[in-house]
């Protein structure tokens, strides 16, 4: 007894110890504030379920964009961190396409033909941005050490970026509104905005169609195979190279639906649009597990509910002012929290495979 | 007339460490050939650069007639140059079935892989019963199996197999070998590197010797049995 308490204390080091306190602190903070906020009353169902309904819309957007992280570094073991700027690429370059459907009224006489043209360029776009990232950028660099492509992932997002604003301009562009999504359809005495249905109606019908991709096609599972073992894959007759390039494809046409969906909920596109919901999609992607596909569209979603309804439920009973404003770092201190908790992400440790 | 597989005059470098020095061998169809070594002789290396995962600085690898040096690797398995990677490599996060299809991935008939894959199952009922579990749950013998199966799904005129006996029980060598004879005489040409000296040159014609990148022994297996230095160095002989 004595003897396992003392092997215990060898393996617990004082960095254990505070971490597990601080730990601790944020999770007792957490149940606090959230008990005063229910204690206090302020929110009734309706606020809680336009939280839930607006973190699933920004979740399903994470989600999508998460995929592209996440495949990527299945692939090749590496984070893109220009895969934000493939997810602004797309839907500002669709921009062009719908203000003209705007302006010659096209867009409320033909709202559907209209949407499913401003997906295409968009996603058509991100992809293409992708792909070539991939092999202008990446497959050069394909035998380097790690940290190369990784500094070259953050050039090439600068790149994108100046690009971007080059060809575009570098003001905010209104994003136009489609006229059959606004206002609210009525579920009981629940309401919900037309566009927030739209986008994750949408957004769940892209998470399955990829996640159908992936499981039960060849090149998806060819593209698993890649991830778990290029070398066995060369020797399976699959060509590696072709998978990397679709494997960027894919996820740069979900980060061009998802870029979509984002300019549609938020009315407006810019060069830097891509930043912050990269780096939220990353942390999704993290949550997740990075290399877990399921694990990206669960960390997406979980994020934006967090998001969401986190400010209002932890941070409201403990007195803080203006609560919303600290959503980014809510989700921050959670993309660290599992960093430091559980590097494998919430879904734990993947499938550990037998050396036998 | 030129053997199916011919390898002439081949040296492969890891950077400026030399691999292979001058390696020539070759298979003629329909034959068991074995390549045996000692830990680092340079085995792998061998087979790696028949598959065109690692590109000979000099020499030829012909296989009916065509230069495979030219070839990417995926390009020489839809030839029918298909190997059985060391320590199986199977894709443990995939179910036993998607596994055998990325064997197949060179093939785009349908028919012809559900085929393969009656042929694959019915040569190992085991990966039948377990066709819906993740290779990564498999056994080390069952997952031999798979990597031999999924090797088989390309329809191989060549096999070349790479210590298929490695850090398997005794039973379950001798059930590999099995296999390995039974697909000889299915008419399958197969290039076996074995540590295994032993029981590698009970099912092969003839073999190679290989040693710190060099082939020192060529000779039939039977002659390779009786050879002085091969008994004290491969079968543990004194
Ligand atoms: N990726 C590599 N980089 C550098 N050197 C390598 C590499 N792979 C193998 N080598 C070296 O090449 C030589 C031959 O290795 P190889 O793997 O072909 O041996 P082997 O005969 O297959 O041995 P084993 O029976 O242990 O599998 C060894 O000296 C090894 O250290
Ligand atoms: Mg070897």
């Amino acid at each position: 007894m004595l003897k396992k308490w003392r092997r215990l204390k060898e393996r617990i080091t004082p960095t254990d110890i505070v971490m597990w306190v601080i730990g601790g602190a944020i999770l007792a903070l957490i149940i606090w504030g959230s008990t005063a906020t229910i204690a206090a009353g302020r929110y009734n169902s309706h606020h809680w379920f336009d939280f839930v309904i607006f973190g699933l819309a920004q979740g399903s957007i994470y989600a999508l964009i998460a995929m592209g992280y996440t495949l990527v570094y299945g692939v090749l073991r590496m984070i893109n961190f220009a895969h934000s700027e493939v997810f602004m690429s797309g839907p500002y370059t669709a921009y062009f396409v719908a203000a003209a459907f705007y302006r010659s009224d096209f867009l409320d006489q033909h709202p559907f033909i209209s949407l499913l043209v401003i997906f295409l360029v968009a996603m058509i776009t991100s992809a293409g941005i992708a792909f070539l990232l991939e092999r202008i950028a990446y497959r050069p660099l394909r035998a380097a050490p790690r940290l190369i492509p990784l500094i070259t992932a953050i050039g090439a997002s600068f790149f994108l970026q100046y690009v971007f604003r080059g060809l575009y301009g570098s003001g905010f562009q209104a994003y136009p509104v489609v006229k059959i999504f606004e206002g609210e359809w009525a579920f009981g005495e629940f309401r919900i905005l037309r566009f927030h249905a739209l986008v994750i109606v949408a957004a769940a019908l892209l998470l399955a169609a990829l996640y159908s991709f992936i499981q039960r096609t060849r090149i998806g599972k060819a593209i698993r195979a890649v991830s778990e073992d290029k070398e066995a894959s060369y020797m399976m007759g699959i060509d590696v190279d072709k998978m990397i390039s679709t494997t960027f494809v894919i996820g740069g046409l979900a980060a061009g639906a998802a870029g979509v969906l984002y300019a549609l909920m938020f009315k407006q596109v810019h060069f830097f649009m891509g930043f912050i919901p990269g780096i939220k999609a990353f942390t999704a992607a993290v949550l997740g597990g990075i290399g877990n596909i399921p694990g990206a569209m669960l960390g997406g979603i979980f994020l934006g509910l967090i998001e969401s309804v986190g400010p209002s439920l932890f941070l409201d009973g403990l007195g803080i002012i203006a609560p919303y404003q600290l959503k980014d770092a809510i989700a921050f201190t959670m993309l660290v929290l599992v960093l430091i908790f559980r590097p494998t992400g919430i879904l734990g440790e993947r499938l550990a495979v037998k050396k036998a | 007339m030129m053997a199916m597989l011919e390898i002439q005059h081949v040296h492969t470098y890891y950077g400026n460490i030399h691999a292979l020095k001058d390696i020539s061998l070759n298979i003629d169809k329909g034959e068991i050939v074995t390549l045996i070594g000692a830990n680092g002789a340079g085995k792998s290396t061998t087979l790696k650069t028949i598959s065109g995962l690692l590109r000979p600085r000099h020499g030829t690898i012909q296989f009916e007639g065509e230069d495979l040096t030219r070839y990417l690797p995926h390009e020489i398995v839809a030839k029918g140059v298909v190997q059985v990677p060391e320590g199986r490599r199977v894709f443990g996060r995939l179910t036993v079935t998607e596994n055998l299809e990325m064997g197949a991935f060179a093939i785009t008939d349908r028919q012809v892989i559900s085929k393969n894959l009656e042929r694959v199952f019915a040569l190992f009922p085991r990966l039948k019963e377990r066709r819906h579990q993740v290779a990564g749950t498999l056994s080390g013998g069952e997952q031999q199996m798979l990597a031999t199966g999924r090797a088989l799904m390309a329809n191989p005129r060549v096999l070349l197999m790479d210590e298929p006996s490695m850090g398997l029980a005794p039973v379950l060598v001798d059930n590999i070998f099995d296999t390995i004879r039974q697909l000889h005489a299915d008419g399958t040409t197969i290039l076996l590197v074995e540590q295994n000296a032993r029981i590698a040159l009970q099912v092969a014609s003839r073999g190679y010797v290989l040693q710190s990148g060099v082939i020192l022994l060529n000779d039939t297996a039977e002659n390779l049995r009786m050879n002085e230095m091969v008994r004290k160095a491969y079968l543990g002989e004194s």
